[in-house]
């Protein structure tokens, strides 16, 4: 079958592309788009490395076909600072040494910046069970548990 | 609909090239059409989150995808009759937001909201869940004891089918070629009534069902209950209602015996495997222990005081 | 180089908390790991993996294959070398199998493609005709005279007649008399122990992009452990030169031990050659856990004696450890890790390695020691329990200190064992109360630590900066504490130093990431290579004032005169003396290059509370502390999250993950899905303690830290459980089914 072309928005960038069908979004991003800031860790949606959002909801980017986004809004880790300016989240996860690989960092921080929009004030417990699906095998989760909350109590002060 | 006109190579020689086809039909109509007319492999798409795991690992290798989620009313949650129609294109997440569905029949929601991830759960659809067939679908046990029914499109139109029916072996719906489901209905109401659903695994997140348990109960006004059922996930080739185990709580306040009973008919009902994820015995006596507390649990939401 | 009488110092960056050199780019998404690199032509390889257990290979037939659409090369161990030496023959044959596949998995054949789709369609197309052979891989099952026999000949002489041919080595040590000691004892407990094996996990599947050229000149970027070790592996299976061949490390998703060996880098620099393209390969989540380095399963029998006052009087451990379809040494390790908390009369420790029809095992943070530990803490928690004892003050009895000859030979410097334990008792977790279904445990740990091959080139940039160059893959975070050595010895402010990791060509061997040895021995050597470019500042400046060298001292980042005889100059800064070198005698640098001893051993001990629901033996972690000697922290953050990861490893390893193999041989659990790592909601907040008794091998007192976490938490789970539950389990994992079983028994 030819390739199928896509228009979508990613980033808040027009973007257009040609996929096979069975090519999924992570995939395309990686592999045709350059963003190589998702991660494959497992192809089947187990370990979250690959979090994207998509119309503003969080999402394996491994279990969505890139067909799927045309004319839809994605977010990548590229997309999270604003320029020179890191958000909260990322800066914070610096401080707190909350990544020692940083493979799953990515991940991470899209899923948390996602639950932060939603939920601005989780409990540890939430957070924990909201990150149930983003696996880190370096850090034991603890510190990135410290992170997001202060970067939590930061964004909710500003 | 998105046709492609391929060239006349060898098939041989197309094998560098992706065979799939991906198409969006514009009715229900047509896609049904499109199904009954595929001669190979076609694979319907919602949520997208087993059959996109299926293609990773190459278990399955559909000829034809068919993109339903846009057809009209796949995504939305409608009041009907006092219950409510969900699309078969609404995600565990959305079910979740609903406060209407969620305060009406929280142990569907909580079935499909416990499905894999957050990630997975803002994509996954309790028709996907139902329609993969799966032992130990999530979704499935709670919609059986809520009378769900499932809405078939076909070639020769729509048609209601209980949920329970769906199901037929691992990995087998009873639907016939070219039909799929395009919404599911969940009923109303009576004051005192509530469902819950519980199951086991060895994590807290992330895992298959070992075995699970969906109980729906409805009171009357002293708390007695009046209408059981239950029903067992992952402890039989298909979701199991358990007559038995209703019936064992009717006319009671949850008193010891009618817990002692409805756990012992949910045992008899067990009929398991041994595999990576659990023994016979192990799910056996877990069932048992989930429906006893999920009685509980619903007992409590129904109003009623133990 | 031994501790400086400065170790007392007050340090000025060494044990801040600084931000890491690599931190934006991994926040940011920029970072390169393994799998994203691209170069123009790029050919995509793909492996084709045995479904038996074991089988001959009586043919491949790749014909079919090689003319399929897209396919520029295909290969098999005929591609590949014959290297003389039997540990490089193994990795070959673990990289392509020659005669007989030996696991599920086992890699048969190659193909290198112009995309991913025609690479999926030509692997298809290789007909490989097999011979079933029966299997085993079950370590006991393996053991007996009449099992399927892995490899003929492997086995060495110390093993016993009459043994399987799978029985590959065999030792035993130990000292004093052991039946004295058991006759002395007031209580033997004597008991059986199995573990399953686990995999290190890594969030990022092996991939590598290779260049071979028909000139023997390649490249390889790929994510490893230790670039050096990729090159000497490629070198010797692909028959070229290690000088030809460039290796770079990217960012490393992950190691632990598992990326200290090579599995795709030959196979993909063979796909090179034959097609004169550069071949990525990217290995799938499947194909890391059925075909990369497990660890070893395990079967031991632990017996020890205790006097009625908690102190043991005899122990004796008999370990049964499975390495996979090749001979594995691991057992050695858990042999002399296993009593090493204890200062013991009689102990005696046996090992014997067996080859299984299972992926060959790799190191996975303290190889071997998490088992045989699980199972001696175990008993020792037993006995406690039996006698009355209190399981902390047992410890403190029995510890093994500065001056005891341990179980496995050496006798010990200055240890922590001893603080730790005592942190552990003063702390405010162990006298907390405890509610109904729940249990508190505790156990020791350990882990030798290794120095090995290290070089480092340091340099004075003449803006005043410093580069540092060193050998070894970040992955925990040792660059930022490289650089903070290097400032902390120059005098200099952290944001002045940055460390990079080279790849090959770049500098002389260095031994991989592994051994809890980066902090230990690339620092040191980072110190004395500041120290060298430190002396020849100073020999500058000598010159600039006119005065003798030893009469110029290096302080806070300045050559100054010594004393009053010295004569008065003002001092020079590092940036100073970097500007005029060249009119000095050019650029400043100094290096080191060492195989580098006296890395210091570090002990911990583990706090747990667990809650047991004993309707359906599910596992709660209530609260979990962690005390270790790191014997300096150079960046406490760092030290912490290896305490923090290596103890939720071990929790892993203790509740739910193992290698679940069908009756068929085949692995049936190659996924995430079931194989259950920890996630954030099964763990509570992890408290850290870190304690300093320092190594006095270390300029600065630096112990490695990292491996010695993962080996607590298996035994002191199992105590805690055994508490919590009534029960002693002696499986490992203790998953639901098998605790709930035990309960009901």
């Amino acid at each position: 079958m030819k390739m199928i072309p896509v228009e979508t928005m990613i980033n808040g960038d027009r973007t257009e592309f040609l996929c096979n069908s069975d090519e999924s979004l992570l995939d395309v991003l990686r592999d045709r788009l350059g963003l190589t800031g998702a991660k494959e860790g497992c192809g089947t949606g187990d370990c979250g490395a690959c979090s994207v959002t998509l119309n503003g909801r969080l999402v394996c980017s491994c279990l969505v076909l890139g067909v799927e986004v045309d004319g839809a809004e994605v977010e990548t880790i590229e997309g999270m600072a604003d320029g020179e300016t890191l958000h909260p989240l990322q800066r914070i996860f610096i401080e707190e040494a909350a990544l020692q690989c940083g493979i799953c960092t990515p991940g991470i921080l899209i899923a948390a910046k996602s639950l932060l929009e939603k939920n601005p004030d989780p409990t540890d417990t939430e957070v924990r069970y909201w990150l149930a699906g983003n696996l880190c095998r370096c850090t034991g989760y603890d510190k990135i548990i410290k992170a997001v909350q202060k970067a939590a109590a930061e964004m909710r002060a500003a | 609909m998105h046709e492609s006109g391929c060239a006349a190579f060898a098939p041989f020689a197309e094998s560098w090239k992706t065979q799939m086809r991906y198409v969006k039909p514009e009715s229900f109509e047509a896609a049904s059409a499109v199904l009954v007319a595929e001669q190979g492999i076609a694979r319907i798409l919602t949520g997208g989150t087993d059959v996109l795991v299926m293609l990773k690992a190459e278990v399955v290798e559909p000829d034809l995808m068919v993109d339903i989620k846009h057809l009209p009313g796949m995504r939305d949650i409608v009041s009907e009759d006092g219950g409510y129609r969900i699309g078969a294109a609404v995600s565990s997440a959305q079910l979740g937001e609903h406060a209407g569905v969620k305060a009406m029949w929280p142990g569907v929601v909580e079935g499909a909201e416990l499905i894999g991830s957050t990630q997975v759960q803002n994509r996954a659809t309790m028709v996907g869940n139902l329609c993969t067939a799966s032992p130990a679908a999530d979704s499935v046990p709670a919609l059986v004891t809520a009378n769900a029914m499932a809405r078939v499109h076909g070639p020769d139109g729509a048609r209601d089918v209980p949920v329970v029916d769906i199901p037929i072996a691992p990995g087998k719906t009873s639907l016939l070629k070219g039909e799929f489901i395009s919404s599911i209905y969940l009923p109303a109401r009576p004051d005192h009534a509530a469902d819950a659903y519980l199951r086991f695994i060895p994590r807290t997140e992330m895992d298959i069902a070992v075995s699970s348990a969906a109980v729906s109960l409805e009171l009357d006004a002293s708390g007695t209950v009046t209408a059981a059922c239950v029903a067992l996930g992952a402890v039989a080739p298909t979701v199991r209602l358990v007559p038995d185990a209703g019936a064992a709580l009717i006319g009671t306040k949850l008193d010891a015996a009618a817990i002692a009973g409805l756990v012992a008919a949910a045992e008899a009902a067990c009929s398991p495997i041994t595999d990576k994820r659990g023994t016979i015995e192990f799910r056996t006596k877990t069932a048992g222990v989930l429906a006893k507390r999920a009685a509980h649990i619903a007992y409590s939401r129904a109003g009623g005081k133990t | 180089m031994a501790l400086d009488h400065q170790a007392k110092r007050d340090f000025k960056v060494v044990g801040t908390r600084v931000a890491r050199p690599d931190g934006i780019d991994k926040v940011t998404g920029k970072a390169a790991y393994g799998a994203d690199i691209t170069a123009p032509g790029m050919l995509f390889g793909r492996i084709l993996r045995s479904p038996h257990a074991h089988a001959r290979i009586k043919s491949i037939d790749v014909s079919e294959a090689a003319k399929a659409p897209g396919v520029k090369a295909v290969v098999t161990s005929a591609d590949l070398a014959s290297p003389d030496d039997e540990y490089y023959a193994d990795i070959r044959d673990n990289c392509l199998a020659r005669e007989k596949v030996l696991y599920d998995g086992h890699a048969v054949a190659a193909v290198a493609a112009t995309s991913k789709a025609a690479a999926k369609a030509a692997i298809r197309l290789i007909k490989v005709d097999y011979e079933i052979l029966p299997h085993v891989t079950d370590v006991d099952e393996a053991m007996k005279p009449d099992a399927p026999v892995v490899q003929e000949g492997r086995a060495l002489e110390n093993v016993p007649a009459g043994m399987s041919q799978n029985v590959t080595s065999h030792f035993e040590f130990g000292h004093g008399d052991l039946d004295a000691g058991f006759a002395k004892a007031d209580k033997i407990i004597e008991r059986t122990f199995k573990t399953a094996a686990t995999h290190q996990g890594y969030i990022e599947p092996q991939a590598c992009m290779a260049s071979l050229g028909t000139d023997g000149r390649g490249e390889v970027w790929c994510c490893t452990q230790g670039q050096y070790m990729v090159r000497a592996n490629c070198a010797e299976v692909l028959g070229i030169e290690a000088s030809q061949l460039r290796v770079i490390s990217s960012e490393i998703g992950g190691g632990f031990g598992g990326k200290t060996t090579t599995f795709i880098e030959p196979v993909a620099l063979a796909l090179s050659r034959k097609s004169g393209k550069p071949v990525k390969i990217v290995m799938t989540r499947e194909e890391v856990l059925r075909a990369t380095g497990p660890t070893v399963s395990t079967s031991m029998d632990i017996k020890i004696g205790m006097t009625n006052e908690g102190r043991i009087t005899a122990a004796r451990g008999e370990l049964r450890y499975q390495g996979g379809a090749f001979p594995c040494g691991t057992v050695e390790f858990g042999a002399q890790a296993a009593f090493a908390a204890y200062d013991l009369e009689a102990v005696q420790t046996l090992g014997w390695n067996v080859m299984t029809n299972r992926p060959k095992e790799i190191a996975y943070r303290a190889p071997g020691a998490p088992t045989s530990i699980y199972a001696v803490e175990s008993v020792v928690d037993e006995l406690c329990q039996e006698l009355g004892l209190d399981p902390l003050d047992v410890r403190l009895l029995n510890a093994a200190r500065k001056g005891t000859l341990s179980a496995y030979g050496p006798t010990f410097n200055e240890i922590g064992l001893v603080a730790t334990l005592e942190a552990a008792k003063a702390h405010p977790h162990y006298n907390a109360p405890l509610g109904p279904n729940q249990g508190r445990g505790l156990s020791c740990g350990f882990w030798f630590n290794f120095g090995g091959n290290t070089c480092v080139s340091l340099n004075i940039n003449d803006d005043g900066t410093i580069g540092v160059v060193e050998g070894n893959p970040d992955i925990g975070g040792s660059r930022a504490s490289i650089s903070m050595m290097a400032a902390e010895e120059l005098g200099v402010p952290y944001d002045k130093v940055r460390t990079v990791i080279a790849d090959t060509t770049s500098l002389g061997f260095n031994d991989v990431t592994d051994g809890s040895r980066v902090t230990f021995a690339v620092g040191l050597a980072t110190i004395k290579a500041a120290r060298a470019a430190i002396q020849e500042m100073c020999k500058r400046v000598a010159k600039i004032w006119g005065i003798d060298e030893d009469a110029v001292l290096w302080e806070d980042g300045f050559a100054k005169p010594s004393g009053p005889n010295a004569g008065t100059h003002p001092p020079m800064s590092l940036a100073e003396i970097a500007a005029i070198a060249g009119n000095t005698g050019g650029p400043i640098a100094g290096h080191h290059e060492v195989n580098a001893d006296g890395a210091g051993v570090s002990f911990g001990v583990h706090l747990v509370d667990t809650e047991v629901d004993p309707e359906t033996g599910a596992t709660k972690i209530l609260r979990y502390t962690i005390f270790q000697d790191a014997g300096k922290a150079v960046h406490p953050d760092y030290v912490e999250g290896q305490m923090q990861g290596g103890a939720v490893q071990g929790i892993g390893w203790a509740l739910n993950e193992e290698y679940i193999y069908g009756e068929d041989g085949r692995l049936q659990n190659a996924g995430f899905l079931d194989y259950r790592i920890p996630v954030a909601s099964d763990l509570p907040s992890i408290e850290t303690v870190i304690l300093e008794i320092p190594n006095p091998g270390h300029p600065y007192g630096v112990r490695g830290v990292g491996e010695t976490p993962i080996v607590p938490p298996l035994a002191a789970i199992s105590n805690a459980v055994s508490r919590a539950a009534g029960v002693r389990m002696t499986e490992l994992p203790m998953s639901p089914p098998r605790l709930l079983k035990a309960m009901s028994a």
